[in-house]
Order: structure tokens, then sequence, then C-alpha cells
């Protein structure tokens, strides 16, 4: 095996482990830890991240992404690796929500341009901020995978399709 | 050419909820798998299907998949391992999530057969962090065929085992890379690793693997139901088969197609109600945002299979069609190509990371009507030194569309550099 196909391991304690984040994390972190070979608990660290985050509101501080490395035993600064290379983890506080528009090919040509500068100007928002009322995140993403549908915006866990900047609106005021 | 459409990965779509197992099952679905599990054919015959049919991985590199499954020794000892490759992120590319979430059941079936043709007893399906409701619909599917016994140890007493689990991704292009994504399922960074060793040596977990795209996946079961004689027909020789485009951009109705490779463009873009506007047709991007730009008279008189798009200087790429009419600003539409490949690019490779942002930043300084007489010249430089010189393919996926733009929409560029703030305004 290559060196590179090696997991990097650090034991944690078992009392230690026993008590991180909650019963139902740690049952859903396992359930991830069970799709992979015994020595990959590693494997599960995307996972571990995504449930981490979205069970603190939206981000990761660095606390958690330290209890995801006790958790699966593994140092921190290859958790830390993990989430700062992948754009869905955020590091800093964010909205109730996340508002992401997709400025790529497809939708360029069906008008997102249009709608990123209708957001930042009604909200009142650059890409990477959050509103002052604090109910969203704003990004810019590059192509969402629907491009049939331009222009996309994905909110959350949901793609919108075919947007106008007045159809974004009423998706927004919606929202809690 | 419309009575074949859609016969392939798309052959759910005009079924009621074409997702459900029951769904599947109504048109034969899982026969293929049911059939293997008890007659445990030679694995040997099952890739020679394959290759007869000449089915071209549908990622976009185009490589022969009977081909790349023969490269997996069956007999050497320990683990193996099918993964697919649902990270679909290439602009323009969206193929890959219709079949998850209206044929998850076929991409299954297509992942039990090349795990059993592979001697892999577990797979795993990569599916872009972004695609919530492609994974919970793929999931459920996974679940249901569990439940019916069609995955798991010791399938139906046939002591074949398989069982199949999903990888989240969480926002990064370059894990569409296999290498990258096996890195990812590995739970790092998603950096592509050289090669030798491929793969097929040495993968996930360090052990032998192969890695499918879905819509090559999801093209097996079909493939051996009805022969691989029968799939090559449909196509091409060395093009065989149905392949989805994906035509966006500038078209009346943007949407999905799985056509016969070696359909006339012209028809491909006539059943999307031609250009939007009647405008006239100026550029297509064939294959993909990495694919050269081909002008769009020349378009006109192609036909979409790998072999013809290579001939015109382009490649059939991930099939993502994208359409431009006339009075497309093709700086612009570069400009944002460069950024897309500069935001994306690891960070690994240098000539890719600084040439990508080098690229992005003097193309965009040309749109703001800041370029300087020497910037083609720049832009052609920093291509070439990023073509052939990274260790995974992000760097000429970079590159090229630089180099066809720049052959093709040249005065375009010199106008805005001649003309500076006021082509601007
Ligand atoms: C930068 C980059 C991004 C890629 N993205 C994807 C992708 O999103 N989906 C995919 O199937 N293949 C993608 N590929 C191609 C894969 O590396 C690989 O060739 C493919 O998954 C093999 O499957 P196939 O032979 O069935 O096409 C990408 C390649 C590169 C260099
Ligand atoms: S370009 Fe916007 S979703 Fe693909």
């Amino acid at each position: 095996m290559s060196l590179k196909s090696t997991p990097q391991t650090l034991p944690t304690d078992p009392a230690v482990r026993e008590n991180l984040f909650n019963p139902e994390i740690r049952a859903a972190i396992d359930r991830h830890i069970a799709k992979y070979p015994p020595e990959w608990k590693q494997s599960a660290v995307m996972p571990a991240l995504t449930l981490v985050q979205e069970w603190n509101g939206g981000w990761l501080t660095i606390e958690l992404m330290n209890e995801v490395a006790a958790y699966l035993e593994m140092p921190p600064i290859a958790v830390y690796e993990v989430a700062s290379f992948y754009g869905m983890y955020d590091l800093k506080p964010t909205g109730r929500h996340k508002v992401c528009v997709c400025n790529s090919i497809s939708c360029l040509l069906n008008g997102s341009e249009a709608l990123i500068e209708h957001v930042k100007k009604r909200y009142q928002v650059a890409p990477g901020e959050t509103t002052a009322d604090g109910k969203f995140t704003f990004k810019e993403v590059e192509c969402l995978g629907a491009c049939r549908h331009a222009p996309v915006v994905l909110i959350d866990k949901t793609y919108g399709e075919n947007l106008t900047p007045e159809a974004l609106d009423r998706w927004i005021e919606e929202l809690d | 050419m419309v009575e074949r459409q859609n016969s392939v990965c798309f052959r759910t779509l005009h079924l009621d909820q074409p997702w459900r197992l029951d769904s599947y099952r109504s048109i034969g679905g899982y026969g293929q798998w049911e059939r293997i599990l008890q007659e445990r054919p030679d694995p040997a015959d099952l890739i020679e299907q394959l290759k007869l049919s000449a089915l071209r991985g549908r990622g976009g590199a185009g490589f022969p998949t009977g081909l790349k499954w023969s490269f997996m020794l069956r007999s050497a000892p320990g683990q193996r391992y099918i993964v697919c490759n649902s990270d679909e992120g290439e602009p323009g590319t969206c193929k890959d999530r219709d079949i998850l979430r209206y044929n998850p059941h076929q991409l299954i079936e297509g992942m039990a057969i090349a795990g059993y043709c592979i001697g892999a007893t577990v797979g795993y399906n990569y599916i872009r962090g972004e695609f919530f409701e492609p994974t919970e619909r793929f999931e459920a599917a996974v679940q249901e065929a569990y439940a019916a016994g069609l995955l798991g140890k010791d399938i139906g007493g046939s002591g074949i085992d398989f069982d199949l689990y999903v990888h989240n991704g969480a926002g990064a292009y370059i894990c569409g890379e296999e290498t990258a994504l096996l890195e990812s399922i590995e739970g790092k960074k998603g950096q592509p690793r050289y090669k030798p060793p491929f793969p097929a040596q040495s993968g996930l977990y360090g052990r032998p693997t192969t890695i499918n795209n879905t819509e090559s996946l999801a093209s097996v079961p079909v493939i051996l139901e009805k022969g691989g004689q029968w799939f090559l027909d449909q196509g091409l020789p060395n093009n065989g088969g149905l392949k989805v485009f994906s035509v966006t951009g500038h078209v009346e109705k943007p949407r999905n197609l799985e056509v016969p490779l070696g359909t006339p463009f012209r028809e491909l873009l006539a059943q999307c109600g031609g250009v939007k506007g009647g405008k006239k047709l100026k550029a297509v991007i064939p294959g993909g945002s990495s694919t050269p730009v081909v002008p769009g008279d020349q378009m006109m008189e192609l036909n979409m299979d790998y072999d013809s798009l290579a001939k015109a200087g382009s490649m059939l790429g991930s099939g993502a069609v994208i359409v431009m009419a006339e009075g497309t600003d093709m700086v612009k539409v570069l400009a944002n190509l460069a950024h897309f490949y500069a935001a994306e690019s690891c960070g690994q490779c240098t000539p890719c990371r600084e040439g990508t942002g080098w690229l992005s930043r003097v193309l965009h300084r040309i749109l703001k009507g800041q370029g300087r007489r020497e910037d083609l010249d720049l832009l052609d430089d920093a291509a070439n030194r990023i073509m052939g010189r990274t260790i995974c393919a992000l760097g000429d996926a970079a590159a090229m569309p630089v180099r066809s733009f720049l052959k093709h929409y040249r005065h375009e560029f010199e106008r805005y550099i001649a003309q500076g703030e006021r082509c601007v305004s």
C-alpha cells in the first residue's frame, strides 16, 4: 500500500470520545463510519463535518473541528485541511440561510449576472457575506450541475430553476 | 432518431415515478443482475459484450469502458472497488443529476454488474454535495434494492456479495477527477494523484479500483439486455450507443436528450427549439466548458460523436452542448470560463494554480477595457505553459478554451483592447 493511502490516526481516550456532540450526532457519524473499512474512520470526515456544521447552524468552529478530529481519531490538522478545501464548509458565522447563485457559463448566458447584481443591491450584501438582519449568507458558486434550468440558485438544500429577480425575491421572502 | 431517443439511461422517463423499484421492474429492470446471480456467467464474456458495444466513458475522456474493466485482475487477492463518479461539475453538464433522480435503479444495477465483472464486492457512488435531492432519491433506491434482496451479502443464496454506499462531496469541482475523487473518499483534500500507478493497480485505499461515470454505468444493464451488437448499431463504429446531451445556453428549450451517437448537431438543435429568439447561431462549445469552441457555421455541419468532433478540433467530452447566439460577447464568455478554472484549481501544481489565475486576471482586465496590446500573446503563452505540465487534466481544461477562443474570435479581443473603456460602455 502506498504511503498516500494510509490513514492518519491519533487515538482518543474512549471516555472523551463517548461524550462528544450528542447521542444522535454520534449515531449518525457512526452510520457513516460503518460504510468504510474499519481502519479508515477518516473516510467519514466529510459527512461528519456536514452533520456537525448543520447542527451548529451552518458553520464550523475550530472547537467543533477538533471534536470531529477526536471522534474520528485523526489529527486536527487533517480535519482543518478538509474543512478549508471544500466550498460547502463555512468557517465563519453564516446567516440563517445560504443563497448560492450559480455564475458559470450556462447561467451567465441566461441572466445570472442580473440575478447577482440584484441580490447585491436589493439586500446590500456582497458575495461571501451575510445580510445585516442575519437572514442569509450570499454566495456566488460555480456550476451547480443543473444548467438546463439556468439561471439556477441553491438555497440551503433546494434548487430553484429559471429564476428571475422577482421570483428569487419571492422565494427569499418566504424564508424565516 | 426520435423513436430511438431516450432508450438507454432515460428509458424510464415516461413512467410515473420512474425512480421507484416497481417502475424499474416494469420495464425488465434488474433482469440482468438476477440472471448473473442465478447463472454466474464468466465475467470475461460480459466484458466482451461491453467491448463489442463500443461504449466509451461518458465522464469526459471517452475511454472504452470494456477495456477499462479488463485491466482489473480478478485473480489478484484482496478487496477491489467499483466507484461511480456522480460529481458532475463541468459547466454545462446536467445529465447525471437526471439519471440519479429519474433512473437510480438502473445505475445501481450497472454498479452491481460492474462489481461482478471486476470482482468488487463494495461500491461507492460519489455524489456532489449540492445534489441533495438526487442523493435522497439514490439512497432511497439503494434501500429499496437491499429490502428486495438485490444487494448485500450472499445475495439470494448466490454466494455473490455486493454492498453499495454513497459518499457525498462538499463543493469541489476537482473531485470529479478520478484520483482526486478517491482522495476525497479517503477523507482528504481532493488533490489528484500522480499516475501511474493507475487506479486499476492502486486506487481506493490502495486497492485495485475502477471508476466510471454515472451514465457509463447506467448504460450497462441495457447493453447486456440487448447485446453489445445492438448498442453498437445504435451509433457508429467506435462510437457505440446513445449518449445524453445536455443542451443549454441560447436555445429555446434547454434540455437533456439521449440520442444515437452520430446524430447531426442540426437535429439536436432543432429538437431544442432552435436558437433562442430565432437568432443566428454564433458558436457552440460541444462537450462541456473545457472543450474547444466551434464556430456556428462549422457546427451546423457536424455530427455528434467522438470522432467527428475530434476531427473538427474539439471534443465530445461530457456531452454538454453550450449554444451561443449571434451577439454573444466572446470575451465575457472566455473570462467566465477562465474564472471557473482559476476558482476550482486545487492548487497543487504551480503551472495550473498560477497559470489559471493569470488567464482569469488578464481576461478580466481586457473585459474591463484595461487590456494591453501584449495581452493576447500573454494569454497564449500562459495557456501553452499550462498545457501538458500538470498532474491532472484541469490545467489542459483551462488552457484549451483560451486557445480556441483566440483562434476563432481574436478580433473581438483585439477590439476590446483597441477601444479600451469605450468598448465596455
Ligand atoms: C478536472 C476534471 C474534472 C472531472 N470531472 C468529472 C465529473 O464531474 N464526472 C465524471 O464522470 N468525470 C469527470 N472527470 C473524468 C474522470 O477523471 C474520469 O475520467 C471518469 O470519471 C471516468 O469514467 P468514464 O470512463 O466512465 O467516463 C473529470 C476529469 C477532470 C480532469
Ligand atoms: S452553469 Fe449554472 S448550473 Fe451549470
